[in-house]
């Protein structure tokens, strides 16, 4: 109860004083000082705003809508820019230096505005749509302008944060913690990458732990930055701890953000499409929806990372480790799991039985302890199963877990076996049609699959063929429904 | 002519020895099992479905309602899957603070089942002697998180609350106690020549049939399967610790209630080691996001409870709530061999077979 | 003095004083069973290291099972729908009535007996055995699962147990020549048959607590088995009176053992000025102590243990006990 608390400050406010709220937070926007304080409370808050928003007048409205979309012209042109930036990070932390303080003054300010103008813009995550019309108001050469602005706060920033240690964003941008944290970053720019590496390892470290309380557009930025600098000073272990930081910090941003990085990491994903390739986007995709919204920064920094893999050394093999929002593949290039010959084992021996044609897919989960994770087809499931139980290479002979899940696009289901004769685990998985949820029973394989299957019929309304007694089990047989089905809509006749 | 009609009989969901609302519609003939058909559900909460909606931190509450009798692992496991995605560190401190009170949990499953399992057979006296045991064990738990069975102790990083001062000396002193009152029992139980009776050869299943129907737990090594993911798929800190795994090789509850027993004794020499070990000073709780989001991809860790594997899914998609959420329940898995051993038996048979297997109704219907 | 009234001309003063009499016989036994209740409670919680009743009459809970008897006589009488109604009525009846009767024949010390019967011993197996058919009636009555187990339990096991219970009385009878109480108590001066027939001694206990229906014997009403047995439909002061019989039994049986075999108010030597009353107040207590802690100890028997139990090994000793007993009389006595 008490997480819970802290976590909602706002539950038990009146809505007047929601509005009040709302509409300050609205103002407050611009001030970076307010808005990093209130960047918790704004978070809890976002559920209820859309309460209070219907109540501002048209004009705010437009105003808002005026606002979002610069703002999202700004995050597109970041983005687009971001990408360029990265040919040119080498020459950026060169042209620090030379930066008067003025000017850095000027950037911050900037900075700060586009800030609050992304902050709007997330809050308005779901009115967005409107915006799109008006994004061309804006010159590419003003966003080109602004962007460059930013990258080279965003480097400052960065370099203020690695400063103090605990990296508080508390703070507000004074100019002489400017002028130092240019200076450090000069330094840092010119230091080597291990340096770099570790000093980044530990603000990630910290970073991990203080999101709470820090700003988060200033952290991307930084982070962004971040990257761009590791680039320029050319190696790619600090753009893997900056990757770790960015995946940590991404556990603690607002819900909003992520569906818009979903969104985009999806289109990008589309993009990317088939095969291997779709495969390789996945994981992007997977560290996106973790992270912000200056994905294209993140990809980029990905990109080079593995690009660099080669090299890696100890520092980014661990960085790499803590990145857990990493997929498989690039992570794999990086270390090969110690399960990896384990996996080409199995998928050699059943190639060798069963023919080419029997996996959709395999790959090391390296989220779950590095269990060799192999994709059925729905026709060859049954038959993958009984090969993986009485091949005597493989031998799995006990079925730890049992389930399936609800994947909108698809049902998938899960085993989780074990071979207590290789002492090895294994994860089988199929993936159903959601229309015609069936598949084949492995109870006739093992005896313990019975109850499981029965709850994954009851709950999910899978069918498994060959089940002795698929009825169901947790639920009254008169149950309307199954309930861990997305689209599940209770059934209640008294209501 | 003499005939015989056969008979339904159901026991359950009210029943002093089904251990909560299970229930078994019985054929008989005379007493006699013909068939036996476990119905369950009367305790399904739908937990899974709950987590879909709730944050992680929250969510622990809720696996301290499934295996109520050992609330402990069960906070553990699911914060080990969300830990095990998000890679953290956790600290020493909290990794011991886990491990003593995981352990010190498993004693008083162990001694909640072995009460309750001479009390199916018949003996009253047994349950009061482990009952006290196990209050000193509820005491201690009680004083480090305030619950004395619904913890809720654990978070993802570490532990919510540090022992307070005293509290390790307490454990320490426990150990000793547990040992003696352990022989007790011994004296009182093991060897009673009734008690032998009812339990030897009772509720029997080879090795691979254990392996067929998924049991885990005691309820796997007494058929002489060596397998305890402590040793075996060490999580936490147990590679640090020397203990042994009980294994014995009848496969009859003889030979489950001898594994239960020895288990005790090998927790206390774990608690022993972890109490000797245990760091002075330093945090109990890692540095974690305030909202914890585990990235995109899915993870099944498993650990073991006093119950056997216990195995926690999240499919996460990088959201503050998990997308699917699923607990491999131990109890489940393994209730399922019972109507293959009750056929033949007669009613006195199935409640030493059914308490045998040491079920907790809680963990059967999620 | 009863005897004298017994073998008087009848009249209605008689009559008067004989139901006088067994009304004060009842309510010592009431009293007994309620403070046997009690006694039970608070060993058993003394073995297992709690307090037992402590609330109501004071701190030793003196008033507590007349509480709880109070509770029983007001609480609503209640049949099921489709039990066989006069005979679940009639089964507690049945089962208590000759609990009670056979005391008529049990010497509580030279003076203190009601009925002193050539056949007294006899008199007691015989009428004891009665009470089964009230078991077995309330359980077929009852018109549920659980108590028609519970009855067909008791019938086998009552009627089973009885065998071994006579036959190692044998010995006794080969002692004392008589199967009068008097005259066994008596036979018993210079030494307790305990001593002469350990093995008679050793079946009949183990047989009567079977009879009694008591842990380790307990299946008929096997609370974690057969919820409640043969009385689990029974609810109020029907099934006090199951709860009745039960301990009258208790007192019952354990008066026999005394009389038997514990040398009935026959004091041990030198502390003769001690009235008989009391030694056999004092053995009495000792063998319902040792019945009580038996069920303190013991986890229950499985039905088919039980009845090889019977069969197998009481039934071949009680018989052993005979030829053992026939020769320690003709070697030793």
């Amino acid at each position: 109860m008490t997480d819970k608390n802290e976590q909602n400050p706002n539950e038990g406010l009146s809505i007047e004083e929601q509005k009040k709220k709302a509409a300050a937070e609205a103002k407050a926007k611009a001030l970076e000082l307010a808005k990093q304080r209130q960047a918790e409370k704004a978070k809890a808050a976002e559920t209820t705003e859309p309460a209070a928003e219907p109540e501002l007048t048209k004009e705010e409205l437009k105003k808002k809508a005026a606002a979002e979309a610069k703002a999202k012209a700004l995050e597109l042109a970041k983005q687009r820019q971001a990408e360029k930036a990265k040919a040119e990070e080498a020459t950026v932390p060169a042209a620090e230096p030379e930066l008067t303080k003025e000017e850095l003054k000027k950037k911050a300010t900037a900075e700060a505005k586009a800030k609050a103008l992304e902050l709007a813009r997330q809050r308005q995550a779901e009115k967005a749509k409107v915006d799109e019309t008006s994004e061309p108001e804006l010159t590419k050469e003003e966003l080109k302008k602004k962007a460059a602005a930013e990258a080279k706060a965003k480097a400052l920033e960065l370099a203020k944060q690695r400063q103090s240690e605990k990296g508080n964003a508390t703070e507000p941008a004074g100019d002489d913690e400017k002028a130092k944290a240019a200076a450090k970053a000069k330094a840092v720019a010119a230091a080597k990458a291990k340096a770099a590496a570790a000093a980044k390892a530990k603000l990630a470290r910290e970073t991990g732990g203080d999101t709470a309380s820090e700003p988060a557009s200033d952290d991307e930025k930084a982070k962004a930055a971040a990257k761009a600098k590791a680039a320029a000073a050319a190696k790619a272990k600090a753009a893997a701890a900056a990757k770790t930081k960015a995946a940590r910090e991404a556990g603690g941003e607002p819900a909003s953000d992520d569906e818009k990085a979903k969104a985009a990491a999806k289109a990008k994903a589309a993009a990317a499409a088939k095969a291997k390739a779709a495969a390789a986007a996945k994981a992007k995709a997977a560290r996106e929806a973790g992270g912000e919204a200056p994905a294209g920064d993140d990809e980029k920094a990905k990109a080079i990372a593995a690009a660099k893999a080669k090299a890696a050394a100890a520092a980014k093999a661990r960085a790499a480790a803590n990145a857990k929002g990493a997929a498989a593949e690039p992570a794999e290039e990086e270390k090969p799991s110690p399960n990896q010959p384990i996996l080409d084992t199995y998928i050699k021996v059943i190639k060798e039985h069963l023919g080419e044609e029997t996996l959709e897919d395999a790959y090391i989960n390296r989220l779950s302890k590095d269990v060799p994770t192999l994709v059925a087809k729905p026709d060859t499931y049954y038959k993958v199963a009984e090969f993986l139980k009485h091949n005597d290479q493989l031998c799995f002979d006990y079925l730890s877990e049992m389930h399936g899940t609800d994947f909108e696009t698809h049902f998938e289901v899960y085993n989780h076996l074990y071979s207590y004769v290789n002492r090895q685990s294994v994860a089988l998985k199929v993936k159903i049609d959601r229309n015609s949820a069936v598949t084949q029973s492995i109870t006739p394989l093992w005896a313990g699959a019975n109850w499981p299957e029965r709850e994954t019929y009851d709950l999910l309304g899978i069918q498994f063929e060959g089940h002795p007694n698929l009825t169901r089990i947790m639920l009254p047989d008169d149950w309307v429904g199954h309930p861990l089905r997305k689209d599940y809509e209770p059934h209640d006749v008294e209501v | 002519m003499i005939r015989t009609e056969e008979m339904l009989l159901n026991v359950g969901p009210q029943h002093p020895s089904t251990h909560g609302v299970f229930r078994i519609v019985l054929k008989i003939d005379g007493e006699t099992i013909i068939e036996a058909t476990p119905v369950i559900g009367y305790l399904h909460r739908g937990t899974e479905k709950l987590a879909e909606n709730l944050q992680y931190t929250q969510i622990i509450p809720y696996t301290d309602r499934m295996d109520y009798l050992a609330a402990m692992t069960n906070n553990y496991v699911i914060c080990h899957a969300v830990e095990t995605m998000m890679s953290l560190e956790i600290p020493e401190r909290a990794e011991y603070l886990r491990v003593i009170v995981m352990e010190l949990g498993r004693i008083a499953s162990h001694l909640v089942w072995f009460g309750t399992y001479l009390l199916d057979i018949g003996a009253m006296s047994p349950f009061l002697y482990a009952f006290r045991e196990r209050e000193a064990i509820i005491n201690m738990l009680n004083e480090i998180c305030g619950a004395r069975l619904t913890f809720n102790y654990m978070r993802v990083g570490g532990v919510k609350w540090d022992a307070p001062d005293g509290w390790i000396e307490k454990v320490r002193d426990f150990i000793p106690y547990m040992r003696e009152e352990l022989a007790g029992y011994h004296d009182l139980v093991t060897g009673n020549e009734i008690f032998l009776n009812r339990v030897k050869g009772i509720g029997y299943y080879s090795k691979e049939e254990a392996l067929d129907y998924s049991l885990s737990g005691a309820n796997l090594r007494c058929t002489g399967t060596s397998w305890d993911l402590r040793k075996d798929e060490p999580y936490s800190i147990y590679e640090r610790f020397d203990f042994d795994v009980p294994v014995f090789h009848t496969g009859d509850a003889w030979a489950r209630y001898q594994c239960r027993m020895q288990e005790i004794e090998e927790s206390l020499k774990i608690l022993e080691q972890a109490v000797e070990q245990f760091p002075e000073e330093g945090p109990v709780m890692a540095k974690v996001p305030r909202i914890i989001k585990p990235p995109k991809g899915e993870a099944f860790v498993r650990i073991e409870s006093p119950r056997g594997e216990i195995g926690c899914y999240i499919a996460s998609e990088g959201k503050k709530e998990p997308y699917r959420l699923k607990f491999r329940r131990p109890s489940f898995y393994n209730l399922q061999i019972l109507p293959k051993l009750l056929v033949g038996e007669n009613i006195s048979n199935l409640i030493t077979i059914l308490g045998g297997i040491d079920i907790v109704l809680g963990e059967v219907d999620g | 003095m009863m005897e004298d009234i017994l073998y008087a001309q009848p009249g209605w003063t008689h009559v008067a004083i004989f139901f006088a009499l067994g009304a004060a016989l009842l309510m010592t036994v009431l009293g007994f069973v309620t403070y046997a209740i009690l006694a039970e409670r608070k060993v058993l919680g003394f073995m297992q290291m709690r307090t037992g009743p402590n609330r109501v009459g004071g701190r030793f809970g003196l008033l507590q099972t007349v509480a709880d008897v109070f509770k029983l006589l007001i609480k609503e009488d209640t049949i099921p729908k489709l039990a066989d109604r006069p005979l679940f009525i009639l089964a507690p009846v049945i089962a208590f009535a000759p609990a009670f009767m056979v005391l008529a024949t049990i010497p509580f010390s030279e003076n203190m007996q009601f009925a002193d019967l050539g056949v007294g011993l006899l008199y007691y197996v015989a009428i004891s055995g009665i009470s089964t058919i009230g078991i077995l009636m309330g359980g077929w009555a009852s018109n549920n699962k659980y108590s028609l187990l519970g009855g067909m339990r008791a019938a086998a096991q009552m009627i089973s147990y009885e065998i071994p219970l006579v036959i190692s009385v044998i010995g006794v009878i080969l002692f004392a020549g008589s199967l009068n109480l008097n005259d066994i108590v008596r036979g018993q001066e210079n030494i307790a048959y305990i001593f002469l027939t350990p093995i008679g001694f050793f079946v009949f206990l183990i047989s009567s607590i079977a009879e009694l229906n008591r842990t380790p014997f307990d299946l008929p009403e096997a609370e974690s088995e057969l919820v409640a047995g043969y009385h689990v439909e029974y609810s109020g002061f029907r099934w006090a009176f199951f709860m009745l019989t039960e301990y009258v039994y208790l007192f019952a049986m354990a008066s026999l053992t005394t009389v038997l075999f514990l040398g009935g108010w026959m004091p041990i030597p030198f502390l003769g000025f001690i009235p008989g009353m009391l030694w056999f107040g004092l053995k009495f207590s000792l063998v319902v102590f040792f019945m009580i802690w038996i069920r303190g100890t013991l986890p229950r028997l499985r039905a088919d243990q039980l009845m090889g139990f019977a069969w197998k090994v009481l039934l071949p000793l009680a018989l052993l006990n005979i030829f053992v007993s026939a020769a320690v009389k003709e070697l030793f006595l």
